[in-house]
């Protein structure tokens, strides 16, 4: 009896935490998004989104074609990992996550330098002669050539592509180490019974190995979209001004020029309404089987 | 076709310098049904793993029909394995997992069908298709391993202690439903245990392994009736093994008197294993006695009881229908043909 009172002491502690950081802002968000300016109860917060549907539909796009991207470069990562040496995949863990420890910022700023219009890469490009070699060969093809412009840069930043490519690079870990830790732990046995029965390596892949896999798959997808759907910063700092993400539009309506705290609570709201579905869709994917019984 | 299906050559094996696999040499015939038997750890495994192509040999040739096949993958020998821990597809149902075979041979839906329905029911369970593996007993579990390696109509199925999770009921039901299995469609087993009850009864040809060397090649009757070594003798049934003198053919010493023997081609006074099973006692009155003790325990045993007979130099094991007190002193009687004498090795 004691010890269940204790056990029961030290939750509170959680149960606070939870309270305070969890589920009162929680409530104040849902409120906030049914509350008017003047203070009454409202649906008109969400209605004012429809301005924002271009938003939407960029934030749900740069964060679906960030996922697809790193699931064609994670997987095989992954699965190539998982073939190696077992030092080797210590040493190569421990150098995927090695800069997660470095700040978002910091490694978003070094992007920018790396990209920006007199940025390294455009600088290097100069350097060795590709700006130039272009340059003629276009104008040796340009119908018109006093008309043509030539180009001293590439545009890389304030672009989507730059958006995308920092979402790849800050989330590719996340899919790969689900995929990884999936590969690894296929009984070998398994692998072997199959080649016992017939099964060339591409069979037991195909078979064997991907289907089995899924279950990484669906949790690294999850785990990039849903990080991804929501950034902010990124878009500002490699976007430029016309690449607006779901997550910069929140700040706006809190901290920034179009201060609203009721619409930026109501598409909170509608974002993580987003990322529940998602998960939820995810969820019933990886142990189909159990869920359809319950169904 | 060559009268050896399977054989291996002078083959070694060693992990990193140790020396898992000392010079095997063996041959299985076609339709044979052979049993590596030996303790935990003394290379079965790794034997049957060279023959399925999951190990590489670090010397010696592997022979499957006459051809050599070292080089030859796994997916390419016409071999199946029953594993070990049956190693069934997870993400399959039970109808699945018998097909796997059968459908990378591209073999048609139709007949895949009909051979998985007939092998459901060979094994005994007609109604278990739609099942997940999951859901299964490791009885039923083991049943399927077996079908899905049968289906394919294999030349030679391996099977790598497959009733070893088994309680013994259903391991003795087994036993008797596999060997009428392999009778019944007339394929080749290699088969791996370490229980000596179980390759007794199921084998034509036991091949006795401890680390890493080949102790015996023969029939079960051979190899309970003239053990090899005494390793063997003790290995399978059960056995006296103690230290004697052979002090010319067909005369040992053991226990401070001579005994007449069989066994000859010793060298004069060579110190020698000798090995007497307990079920080859007599028990006589003490005066036509050759040895006599005092008995220390007795155990009923079922059809016989399990009497401890000490005497002066060694504490035997005598099978009996007879009993005994605690106590008592009596005498045992031994033929020559009940004395067995091994080289130590
Ligand atoms: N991959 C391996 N690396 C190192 N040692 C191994 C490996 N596989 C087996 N062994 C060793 O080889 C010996 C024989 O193993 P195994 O063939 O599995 O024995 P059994 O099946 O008769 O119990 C054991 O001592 C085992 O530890
Ligand atoms: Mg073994």
């Amino acid at each position: 009896m004691r010890n269940r009172k204790m056990a029961a002491l030290t939750t509170v502690p959680y149960v606070i935490w939870m309270a305070l950081f969890v589920v009162i802002p929680l409530v104040l968000i849902v409120v906030y998004a049914f509350t008017s300016k003047a203070g009454g109860f409202t649906l008109q917060n969400f209605s004012a989104m429809g301005d924002y549907a271009k938003v939407f539909a960029r934030s749900l796009w740069l964060a679906l074609a960030a996922t697809v991207i790193c699931l064609i470069i994670g997987y095989p990562v992954a699965y190539a990992l998982s073939k190696m040496g077992p030092s080797f995949q210590r040493t190569a863990i421990m150098l995927l996550m090695l800069p997660m420890w470095i700040n978002f910022l910091l490694r978003t700023y070094a992007w920018m330098s790396l990209l920006e219009n007199t940025g390294l890469i455009n600088t290097f490009f100069d350097n060795i002669g590709l700006f130039d070699l272009i340059n003629k060969i276009a104008l040796s093809l340009a119908s018109d050539p006093s008309a043509y412009q030539p180009i001293d840069h590439f545009q890389m930043i304030n672009t989507q592509g730059a958006v995308i490519l920092g979402m790849v690079y800050n989330y590719l870990p996340f899919m790969i180490m689900p995929i990884y830790s999936v590969i690894v732990k296929i009984d070998r046995s398994m692998i072997e019974a199959a080649q016992d029965l017939g099964a060339d390596s591409v069979t037991v892949f195909r078979k064997v190995i991907f289907p089995l896999s899924l279950p990484g798959v669906l949790s690294g997808i999850t785990m990039v979209f849903v990080p991804s759907v929501s950034t902010f910063i990124l878009s500002k700092l490699l976007g430029g001004g016309m690449n607006m993400l779901l997550g910069d539009l929140i700040e706006l309506q809190f901290m920034g020029g179009a201060y609203n705290p009721y619409v930026g609570s109501a598409i909170s709201l509608v974002m993580m309404i987003i990322v529940m579905i998602c998960m939820t869709v995810m969820n019933r994917f990886g142990d189909g089987e159990d869920q359809a019984v319950m169904l | 076709m060559s009268e050896k299906l399977i054989n291996l050559e002078n083959i070694h094996k060693d992990y990193g310098g140790k020396v898992v696999l000392d010079n095997i040499n063996l041959y299985v015939r076609d339709k044979e049904f052979v049993t590596l038997l030996g303790p935990s750890g003394c290379g079965k495994t790794t034997t049957l793993r060279i023959i399925g192509g999951f190990e590489t040999p670090s010397a010696g040739v592997v022979y499957f029909d006459g051809k050599k096949i070292n080089d030859l993958p796994p997916h390419k020998r016409p071999v199946n394995t029953v594993f070990q821990r049956y190693a069934l597809f997870t993400h399959m149902n039970v109808y699945d997992n018998i097909a796997f075979g059968l459908r990378i041979a591209k073999v048609s839906e139709n007949v895949i069908k009909d051979r998985v329905t007939n092998m459901l029911k060979l094994i005994n369970l007609p109604d278990y298709a739609k099942r997940e593996v999951s859901s299964l007993s490791g009885g039923e579990q083991q049943r399927i391993a077996i079908a899905r390696a049968l289906v394919n109509h294999p030349r030679v199925l391996l099977l790598d202690e497959p009733l070893g999770a088994l309680d013994l009921k259903l391991r003795k039901e087994m036993q008797r439903e596999l060997k009428s299995i392999q009778q019944q469609v007339g394929i080749t087993f290699v088969y791996v245990t370490h229980d000596q009850e179980e390759a007794l009864t199921m084998s034509d040809t036991i091949v006795v392994m401890n680390k890493g060397k080949i102790q015996q090649i023969g029939t079960p009757v051979d190899i309970y009736n003239e053990p090899k070594n005494a390793f063997v003798a003790d290995f399978i049934g059960e056995s006296n093994i103690l230290d004697g003198v052979m002090h010319k053919d067909r005369l040992v010493s053991f226990c401070g008197k001579n005994f007449d023997c069989l066994d000859s081609g010793f060298e004069k006074d060579e110190t020698v294993d000798v090995v007497v099973r307990p079920e080859d006692f007599e028990i006589v009155p003490i005066e036509d006695a050759q040895l006599v003790g005092t008995v220390k325990s007795t155990i009923f045993m079922g059809v016989h009881n399990e009497i401890m007979v000490e005497t002066e130099d060694f504490t035997w094991k005598v099978h009996s229908i007879y009993n005994a007190e605690v106590g008592d002193k009596i005498g045992l009687f031994l033929t020559p043909d009940d004395i067995h004498i091994m080289h130590k090795s």
